[in-house]
């Protein structure tokens, strides 16, 4: 887990708001994302957690080159993937692959499960001959535990858990390095869920893959995550170790997010302490000056609306402090989020 | 808010949720022989359908028009152009079953000849109308922007043409005065077509921005498929649907387009055989010979009918929220 | 029976409520005995995954289930002791109108787009208690006002997409309040919302049950919401309660094991490094229903009864009912 595999530097994705029908005028801008920087190492798991709107989603399409960036650079073992065209381009995607949320969206219903699978190798004529590809294709259903059998299925003859390992099986066929996890179990049921992360983390164990883990469900990206980048309105508020986020939160909008979940046990109920968050997220067309979590946090000051805090691990005298980057001005460990 | 509004929010999702995820799904572990056949959608549909009787009513009666088209020496043995003005505007009778017009020509076997013609136009102007407009939706679609600007707009102002004025002008400007049969189909076909497209094109534009945002359009791009590619095996398949019922619906409506400008006497010309000559034919007899007018104006209706309702059964059929 | 003492027992009973859903491939038995009631001023819980039947049942309850391809084959259903399911149409619709309410997960699709939050709040109230236009509307700004909703004069001559998500949910809890139900049944009234909206929308939703004395079912498939707000959990899998209980007693200690894997396989925020149980295979076929308990193939306790026989719920103690055959087994061992 030595060098990064991924270095995002300044990302910043607006997307406009136009009205008229023929002659379109731009009339503000959506900052989905809004300056993100981080490093992805390799063989971890970077968990990206947020609520809706926060542009956790607009990240992952932006670094898989779906929709060019407005600015910034994403650079791939020193390689910015932003510049490239044609065949480099072709060449980075064998690299990273994305799963996407929607188990019933995200497969082709016209196409058999060995055509959906077999796409990529068609797509990149050179990974595997093509006498080679049905073979391929009844390996990656075993490895994301399928029958090679159903290869002549449609999707809609599966389940969303297994709908989901097809999705899986596509995105593993180019052998990549990063897979880029877009809310992979949130449309799964619980026992459904529990299978395909445990699959998902079989699989970086063998295949030595980096995952970036984009979920609102913080639990979940806890159990799969080695660090984790808690997104609000397109900025990262907070990033460091799975223990630093979830044991050791600053920034007041991550410890209020982690008070909010519920815990599956009644004896705790009336017992933790919860930061109930007042309002709604703001629109990010108009996102609030300064920080961003102002207008919800219960420590705002002057300083909030004028300055916006920067990404930053804030200086302590105490050397033993484990500290990490967090966008607060007061940034502050409370002690027992979690009881 | 009253009950009903609310019911008929739930209803789909429940129904889906329950009926059409498990059964599928989890088929295989109980039935393994049965499940183990691939059931694409377009067979799901299929099964569907052998089920529908009105499907099974429309299908006969397209077959019994079609048979006609293709052999329609099959019904009747009397030469449809043979013609006696001794038996002229004659009833019908146990001799001829649809009495004989004007000339003399023996109906029944008119009738029948006539389909050739009316079916061939209408064949025609489907396949260009469905291949104009579904292309000009499709990359429309696909692309959006500024060129969907403009070929939508373009679109509009052929859209905007009232249909029997459009074909009046149109015909009346590129028919030549006494053309031959080949021209004149393919002028009258042109004609439909060029008055047609746009609903073709919006249908297949709108069908076409739908799947382009499926997640699976995504994944495609994410593993660096080609615009070609994503069109011919993610768009084309999961736009059909929609193009094939209205193809199926316009067919019907073509023939009927045939008839309505045959009987103005701007598409086929007098001397060939189709419905809407042959009722152009009856208009001046209508009270003393009517059976001239109601045998290919009952044929005409039916077959319009029977394209209808089988494109009707289908888009049924397709869309799984109406199962 | 109990049908005419009226006044007495629960507020809402469900007995043995068996639903169908006629389909092109068979009949799925989507409801296999359902049996639970609530009492005033309590919540009862629903928990289940898709396909457990936990939505049919409030759909069923609150007449909103579509038939066909439902079809309701046995049952009653008590409102106050009377059986709902037998009586006109007429006196039901009075029933769902001011007994017994229900929110939806999406409150989005609920509310229709075309009218003012306002305006719909409004109609029932003139509809259902003959106000006036005027008295309406100002009902209804008390109504958005009690559930904190900011601005609420101003807010009801909005349209439902000028509310955000959180702001859309406490409007469609306003417009099921507006009747003075006795039951609200809210099926995943938080599934789409986010999670710090998600808790303010269950603060908001046990208060107002407090302060009412209403009865409440939630119909859930998060176990970390339930454990926060009910009383007592009634657990379904493939059409059935599998187990009943109190929530600490469920929690402390499952008799079930599909409710004993559930809890396992739920990733939790509180544990670090935990190892996630998993349930194996899938959930059940209701066309072709597994042979005896239809949790066998799954369940890692099955024996050979299981195969061949449907489990009863059995009684354990106070309020304490599983549907298998080695529940004594699993409290014995812990």
């Amino acid at each position: 887990m030595a060098e990064p595999i991924l270095q995002v530097k300044d990302l910043v994705k607006h997307f406009p708001v136009t009205q008229g029908i023929v002659v379109q005028r731009t009339i503000g801008q959506v900052k989905a994302v809004d300056g993100v920087s981080f490093d992805l190492m390799h063989g971890e798991t970077l968990g990206v957690v947020g609520e809706s709107g926060c542009g956790k989603s607009t990240l992952a399409q932006v670094l898989m080159c779906l929709t060019p960036p407005t600015a910034g650079q994403a650079f791939y073992r020193g390689q910015d993937i932003f510049k490239l065209r044609g065949s480099a381009l072709r060449r980075i995607r064998r690299q990273i692959q994305i799963v996407l949320q929607d188990p019933y969206t995200s497969l082709n219903p016209r196409m058999t499960v060995g055509d959906i699978i077999g796409e990529p190798f068609e797509i990149h004529t050179e990974v595997a001959p093509k006498g080679d590809r049905r073979r391929r294709v009844q390996e990656l259903l075993e490895v994301v535990g399928l029958s090679p059998e159903h290869i002549n299925r449609y999707p809609h003859q599966f389940s969303g858990g297994q709908r989901q390992r097809i999705g899986i099986a596509r995105a593993l066929a180019l052998k990549p390095e990063i897979i880029i996890c877009d809310e992979p179990v949130s449309a799964l049921d619980v026992s459904i869920q529990a299978q395909v992360m445990n699959l998902l983390g079989d699989l970086q164990r063998e295949l030595d893959l980096s995952y970036m883990f984009i979920a609102h469900d913080l639990s979940v990206v806890r159990h799969l995550s080695d660090r984790v980048a808690v997104m609000y309105l397109g900025k990262i508020a907070e990033i460091g170790t799975e223990d630093q986020i979830y044991e050791h939160p600053t920034h007041p909008y991550t410890q209020a997010l982690l008070s909010a979940v519920p815990v599956p046990d009644p004896t705790l109920r009336g017992r933790r302490e919860v930061i109930r968050l007042i309002g709604d997220v703001p629109s990010p067309i108009d996102p609030p000056s300064g920080c961003r979590f102002r207008t919800r946090c219960w420590k705002a000051q002057d300083i909030c609306a004028e300055t916006e805090p920067p990404l930053l691990a804030p200086v302590s005298d105490d050397v033993f402090l484990d500290s990490h980057p967090s966008a607060c001005h007061f940034a502050e460990e409370r002690p027992h989020v979690v009881v | 808010m009253s009950e009903p509004t609310i019911a008929s929010q739930v209803e789909v999702r429940h129904v889906e949720a329950i009926v059409g995820e498990s059964p599928s799904a989890e088929a295989p572990q109980q039935k393994p022989d049965k499940a183990d056949k691939p059931r694409s959608l377009w067979s799901d549909a299929w099964y569907d359908l052998r089920r529908r009787p009105l499907f099974i009513v429309a299908s006969a009666l397209i077959a019994l028009v079609l048979l006609m088209v293709l052999v329609p020496q099959l019904f009747t043995s009397a030469d449809p152009y043979y013609a006696d003005l001794a038996r002229s505007k004659q009833l019908p009778s146990a001799n001829a079953w649809f009495g004989y017009d004007v000339q003399g020509h023996d109906m029944f076997s008119r009738t029948i000849y006539a389909s050739r013609a009316s079916v061939i136009v209408g064949l025609l102007a489907t396949l260009f109308t469905v291949l104009v407009g579904g292309a000009a939706g499709m990359i429309s679609g696909f692309y959006g922007g500024l060129l969907d600007a403009v070929m939508s707009r373009i679109a509009d102002v052929f859209f905007g043409l009232p249909f029997i004025l459009g074909g009046i002008i149109i015909l009346t400007t590129f028919r030549s005065d006494s053309p031959t049969l080949a021209e004149a189909m393919l002028v009258l076909v042109g004609t439909i077509a060029m008055l047609s497209w746009p609903v073709a094109m919006r249908i297949t534009r709108s069908a076409a921005i739908t799947v382009k945002q499926q997640d699976y359009v995504k994944a495609a791009r994410a593993l660096g498929a080609s615009d070609g590619r994503i069109i011919v095996r993610h768009m084309l398949p999961n736009c059909l649907a929609p193009m094939m019922v209205y193809a199926t619906i316009a067919l019907g409506a073509f023939i009927g387009a045939e008839a309505t400008l045959s009987y103005l006497g701007i598409g086929l010309p007098p001397g060939t055989i189709s419905w809407g000559v042959m009722i152009n034919d009856a208009k001046d007899y209508i009270r003393v010979a009517p059976h001239m007018l109601i045998f290919p104006a009952a044929f005409l209706t039916t077959t319009v009918l029977a394209f209808v309702m089988l494109g009707d059964v289908v888009r049924q059929a397709l869309d799984p929220k109406l199962r | 029976m109990t049908t005419t003492n009226e006044g007495q027992g629960p507020l809402l009973e469900v007995r043995d409520l068996h639903v169908e859903f006629h389909t092109r491939d068979g009949i799925a038995r989507v409801l296999n005995g359902v049996s639970f009631s609530v009492d005033v001023g309590e919540t009862l819980a629903v928990l289940g995954e898709s396909g457990s039947g936990k939505s049919v049942t409030a759909q069923t309850i609150m007449g909103i289930l579509d038939m066909p391809p439902g079809k309701i084959t046995k049952g009653e259903i008590f409102f106050r002791g009377k059986d709902m399911l037998k009586m006109s149409e007429e006196e039901r619709r009075g029933i769902r109108a001011s007994g017994i309410a229900m929110i939806f997960q999406d409150a989005l699709s609920a509310l229709n787009p075309v009218f003012t939050v306002g305006f719909q709040i409004a109609e029932q109230l003139r509809l259902r208690r003959g106000m006036n236009k005027k008295d309406a509307l100002k009902r209804a700004v008390e109504l958005l006002d009690l559930v904190k909703i900011p601005n609420a004069a101003g807010r009801v001559k909005q349209y439902p997409h000028e509310f955000s998500g959180g702001m859309r949910q406490r409007a469609m809890i306003a417009m099921s309040l507006a009747l003075d139900p006795e039951v609200l049944i809210a099926d995943e009234p938080t599934t789409a919302l986010d999670v710090t909206v998600q808790a303010q929308i269950m603060d908001l939703l046990a208060e107002l049950r407090r302060e009412r004395n209403m009865g409440m079912i939630l119909i859930t498939h998060d176990l970390g919401v339930v454990a926060d707000v009910a009383d007592r959990i009634a657990v379904m899998y493939a059409g059935r309660i599998v187990e009943h209980a109190d929530v600490f007693s469920l929690y402390r200690q499952p008799c079930h094991p599909y409710t004993a894997a559930l809890l396992e396989s739920m990733p939790r925020l509180d544990l670090k490094g935990q190892e996630l149980a998993t349930i194996k295979g899938l959930p059940p076929n209701l066309l072709r229903p597994p042979s005896g308990c239809p949790f066998h193939p799954r369940c890692r306790m099955a024996v050979d009864q299981c195969v061949a026989e449907v489990p009863q719920l059995i009684t354990l103690g106070m309020d304490r009912l599983s549907r298998c055959f080695r529940a004594e087994e699993m409290i014995t061992n812990g």
